[in-house]
């Protein structure tokens, strides 16, 4: 598994904050996901047992929203917007030389745990189309030979 | 009461308050078809098919949701309702696969038949597909989610009504599905594979995997289940001779539309091959196939012969509680007036003869004091020694709801069964030392000033005795023998004492024990002393194990009383039998089952005419049981298989199943329900009660009896409690006794305003260890049971091939500490051992077991657990200790 083992013991302090609390689960499920990262498969079960809710309504919940994770992400998330303007500023061949760099698809993560690649509808900087995002930073009118420098930035 | 009126379709019609449109169309015998509505699940309006059109307004509403309201102009059928349903199940056909020819659903199909209702043709919107694989791992049910239409009928009835939440929806918009946690396959989940979401399911998303491809039922018979004591109402499916499935009698009170797994899928024992089909004699060693005329004959000459020898109680028989009242009526008939002896038992004895005896002497009747649906507004739940989930399936869904609804639960029990699961407080007592700790209970009630002092005064007597007795059971002294903390105790007794409608379920983990008439009284000092019986909803029940457990108690298949609990002794009783049957009968008590096995091996008995029982599984110390028998000069046995009983007799008798007769079961509720003939009987063989009456007739004593409806005429005349209990009155619904007369409704709860016997006695008990305690020879204790998916000594659910292949082989529960310990890891062979013998069975390593305490199944002969349980006996109830004996393990 990617990021080897992880320190289940790190749930507890959450988990004990909350004992019984089934109304918290969204509150807990980012708390866990602030811990690790995402939220560990092996933690379903003790959220559920923790605030006396069932398996299925946990993973039910994390599978609805879009926030929540069951794999590790990378330390940086890179999004490439999909908006209208920047589609016509031809993100598409942003977004294949980052998959070509990285080794890897939109929505997922590489092996290093350095960079996950996410799709962006709209970044909502259309005027400096086309847009990149990395972490909370915005890199626009930017072409694919500019990728490198941006990326090496990030560990 | 106040009614609402509006206009419906043109007419003027009345509802009462909170009404739907969809109930009161239906009331008014108006079709508003519905894909995610089910009477008995919480509506959510989520399919849209039941829209409705409010022509006051305009609106569109979803019938299914909308209470009716004064002035409303409801049309049901107008061309925009029309427009937007048929909008609707295009949108889902758009998404659904054209696989209808080869889809198992077929013309049941509900999206199907309402889309042909609408006269939807092809779907005018562009068909967007779900493409997800089917999930076949599972011998019970197959899902194709691709035909899955979102209705949620399946994640509702799972989590209201099954209460097992094995599945929720998942995702969300297009890709939402009902899946189970991590999406791991069923049998990796909580699901109890009941199958209530397949019966639920509008469309072929679920199908049943045994009966994929059978083709449509031609002949439904309304019966009840033959597993178990919850008693649950079921249709039987046939094609033809053959049983092709079961649903659920939504009628029935017991169970509505839920079943558990043995009831939906443990049918096929009913046609297996391996049925006897003729009657066996033994020649020279071997059992060989005979005539009825000869088995018959031999079976009458050689009892009247051992009769003429040795005296009538050199015989023995052993009734069954998997035959129908009828049945246990004429064997001990039979047995009483025939032979002449009183030596005539069954296997209650191993399971509940302690709370006859126990409930008789403080309550004066020993059943369970409310019906089973009350179970679910009780408002405290104390549930000790009882795996109810595994053992009483559909009385676990009631816990389930009433802990949904806000009871609180406690469960005492050594081990982390699944009932605690939905527990409040989960205490896990020492195995053995129950009447410490239910006297620990009372006295912190009591020091507490926490009972219920009116009721204590008005309704009972002897109290004092039992303040006395329980005043050195303090907290820390009871922690001391139960090892339950001081602390949680305290919680628990207040918790209990809390209730308004304060109920105990208990089972085997209380009356198997040299100390099971203690447990018993304790458990009835406890709820007296809290108020809690003779009320809806609270009370004490014992919950029976097999499907006729409780009937073939009441007709009297016991060695000391009559039917209905008739003392023998009794002045009135005794005579009436002796007039109706026209015989003198035995006076002395006749010999418990563990007593006739010992009786046996000294020679005392000389023959023994075992119907539908398999001791040489059940019986505890299955060494001493073999030599007995083996010992017999001879052996009859009536049943269905070739038992391992059976194969040491000198004739078997084929009889048949549930499935090919007519009768009564009781079930654990005292419901007398009516069983019915579905198929011809297989082969040669015959019911029970023919059997016993061709018998009966050779010896000499004419039992004629056209129908089983005719010996429960002679039942009712002779049994108060069954008095009001004919055929024609068990048509539409069973009858609760006691129904003393023709005219009574029956009795839902007992000892309403008095007790049966009077007054409530309190018996003051100490506590006592069990007969067997670890040592250093054998260090571990070792506990019996059953598991969810076999029943009794296995004959009929190990020949169920869903049933058999979920669960194939005996598991020995053990606590991961103690297998560190030995060296043993999940899956590897055990050897455990006690002074009686030794098996060898795969490990389960499970947190379930506590620490140095060891648990196994009873239903497998290849690891029989009662080679190794201990025969000691409690002295009222003659029930030996399957809860506690000491024995060692290793690895093998």
């Amino acid at each position: 598994m990617k990021g080897g083992a992880i320190d289940m013991s790190k749930l507890d302090p959450i988990l004990t904050k909350h004992e019984g609390q089934k109304e918290a689960l969204i509150s807990v499920l980012q708390e866990v996901q602030g811990e690790f990262g995402y939220v560990p498969e092996e933690a379903i079960e003790r959220i559920a047992d923790a605030l006396k809710l069932f398996p299925s309504q946990v993973y039910g919940v994390v599978t609805f929203y879009s926030q929540f994770y069951l794999t590790p992400r990378g330390r940086n998330t890179i999004r490439v917007c999909r908006g209208t303007d920047c589609h016509v500023q031809r993100t598409t061949s942003l977004l294949a030389a980052i998959e070509q760099t990285l080794g890897i698809k939109e929505g997922e993560t590489t092996d290093d745990l350095r960079f996950s690649l996410e799709p962006a509808t709209c970044l909502g900087k259309c005027s400096l189309a086309p847009v990149i995002m990395v972490n909370r930073d915005y890199y626009g009118k930017i072409v694919p030979r500019e990728l490198e420098t941006i990326l090496k930035r990030y560990e | 009461m106040e009614q609402i009126t509006l206009s419906l379709n043109g007419s003027q019609v009345n509802g009462r308050p909170g009404t739907t449109i969809l109930d009161l169309a239906q009331q008014n015998g108006i079709h508003i078809p519905t894909l995610c509505h089910d009477p008995h699940l919480i509506p959510i309006g989520a399919c849209r098919v039941c829209l409705v059109e409010n022509e006051a307004t305009g609106a569109l509403l979803a019938s299914c949701v909308t209470p009716i309201a004064p002035g409303m102009v409801i049309n049901t059928e107008s061309p925009k309702v029309l427009e937007a349903r048929r909008t609707v199940v295009e949108l889902l056909l758009a998404s659904h696969p054209d696989s209808c020819i080869i889809c198992d659903k077929g013309n049941r199909c509900q999206l199907r038949k309402i889309a042909s209702d609408l006269e939807i043709g092809q779907v005018r919107f562009g068909k967007t597909r779900h493409y997800y694989p089917i999930e076949d791992t599972n011998p019970f049910l197959e899902r194709d989610l691709s035909k899955c239409i979102l209705c949620g009928k399946c994640i509702r009835g799972c989590q209201e009504l099954q209460g097992a939440w094995a599945i929720d929806y998942a995702y969300r918009g297009f890709d939402s599905k009902p899946a189970t946690s991590l999406e791991v396959p069923l049998e990796q989940s909580p699901c109890e594979f009941c199958g209530l979401c397949v019966s639920l399911c509008p469309t072929g998303a679920l199908y049943e995997k045994m009966r994929k491809y059978k083709g449509r039922e031609t002949k439904r018979v309304r019966t009840i289940c033959p597993f178990c004591g919850c008693g649950c109402g079921i249709y039987l499916e046939l094609r033809d001779q053959e049983v092709i499935g079961v649903s659920a009698d939504a009628e029935n009170p017991v169970n509505k539309i839920s079943l558990c797994v043995k009831g939906r899928y443990g049918y096929d024992f009913i046609n297996h091959g391996d049925r006897l089909k003729k009657p066996l004699i033994r020649k020279n060693g071997e059992l060989e196939e005979a005539s009825w005329e000869e088995a018959l004959d031999l079976v009458a000459s050689k009892l009247e012969q051992i009769r003429g020898e040795s005296g009538a109680d050199s015989i023995a028989c052993l009734s069954s509680a998997k035959s129908t009242n009828e049945e246990n009526y004429l064997l001990q008939k039979f047995a009483r007036a025939v032979i002449g002896t009183n030596n005539v038992d069954h296997c209650a004895r191993l399971c509940h003869s302690v709370t006859v005896a126990g409930l008789a002497i403080s309550f004066g009747s020993g059943a369970m004091t409310n019906s089973i649906a009350e179970i679910e507004d009780a408002d405290v739940i104390l549930i000790t020694g009882s795996n109810t989930t595994e053992t009483h399936p559909i009385i676990a869904l009631r816990v389930r709801r009433a802990v949904m609804k806000g009871a609180k639960l406690i469960v005492i029990d050594p081990r982390k069964i699944d009932i605690t699961k939905y527990a409040t407080l989960w205490l896990s007592q020492n195995p053995g030392t129950d009447v410490a700790w239910l006297n620990g209970l009372m006295h912190i009630i009591i020091e507490e000033d926490l009972w219920d002092k009116d009721y204590v005064e008005k309704r009972t007597e002897k109290f004092e005795e039992l303040r006395e007795t329980v005043k050195k059971y303090t907290p820390d002294f009871v922690e001391g023998i139960s090892g339950i903390p001081q602390d949680r105790l305290r919680e628990a007794a207040r918790i209990y004492a809390s209730g308004e409608r304060a109920t105990i379920l208990y089972s085997m983990g209380i009356t198997q024990h040299t100390t099971g008439t203690d447990n018993v009284k304790s458990i009835a000092n406890l709820a007296m002393l809290c108020g809690n019986v003779g009320i809806e909803s609270g009370g004490v029940n014992p919950l029976r194990g097999q499907n006729n457990m409780q009937g073939a108690c009441d007709m009297g298949a016991l060695p000391n009383v009559l039917p209905g609990y008739q003392r023998l002794s009794d002045q009135e009783a005794a005579p009436k039998f002796e007039k109706a049957w026209g015989r003198r009968l035995p006076a002395n008590s006749g010999l418990t089952v563990v007593e006739t096995m010992r009786a046996a091996e000294e020679g005392k008995i000389r023959a023994m005419y075992i119907m539908g029982e398999n001791p040489m599984i059940s019986d505890p110390d299955l060494k001493h049981v073999e030599a007995a028998l083996k010992k017999l000069d001879f052996l009859v046995v009536q049943d269905i298989f070739l038992t391992e009983t059976a194969q040491l007799a000198h004739v078997v008798l084929p009889s048949v199943t549930f499935a090919e007769k007519d009768g009564t079961f009781t079930n654990t509720e005292r419901r007398v329900q009516r069983i019915r003939e579905a198929i011809d009987p297989i082969a040669e063989a015959r019911p029970d009660w023919q059997i016993i009456c061709q018998l009966a007739s050779r010896m000499g004593y004419k039992m004629n009896y056209e129908h089983p409806s005719q010996i429960m005429e002679e039942i009712a005349k002779l049994t108060p409690s069954y008095g009001g209990i004919y055929y024609d009155r068990l048509e539409k619904e069973g009858l609760q006794w006691p129904c003393p007369n023709r005219d009574h409704p029956g009795t839902r709860y007992l000892h309403k305003d008095r007790f049966t016997r009077g007054l409530g006695l309190f018996q003051a008990v100490e506590y006592i260890p069990p007969a067997e305690t670890p040592d250093e020879d054998y260090p571990y204790i070792l506990s019996t049971g059953r598991v969810l998916y076999h029943y009794h000594a296995g004959s009929m659910s190990r020949r169920c091939q869903g049933l058999d292949e979920i669960y194939p082989e005996s598991l020995a529960e053990i606590n991961p500490s103690d297998a560190q310990e030995l060296g043993v890891e999940d899956g590897e062979m055990v050897r455990i051992a006690s002074r009686r013998g030794e098996v060898e069975v795969k490990a389960k390593v499970t947190e379930r077991a506590p620490k140095g305490v060891v648990f196994m199944n009873f239903h497998f002969n290849e690891a029989a657990a009662n080679i190794l349980t201990n025969p000691a006996l409690d002295p009222v109830g003659k029930i030996p200790e399957y809860k506690v004996c000491a024995v060692r393990m290793e690895k093998a």
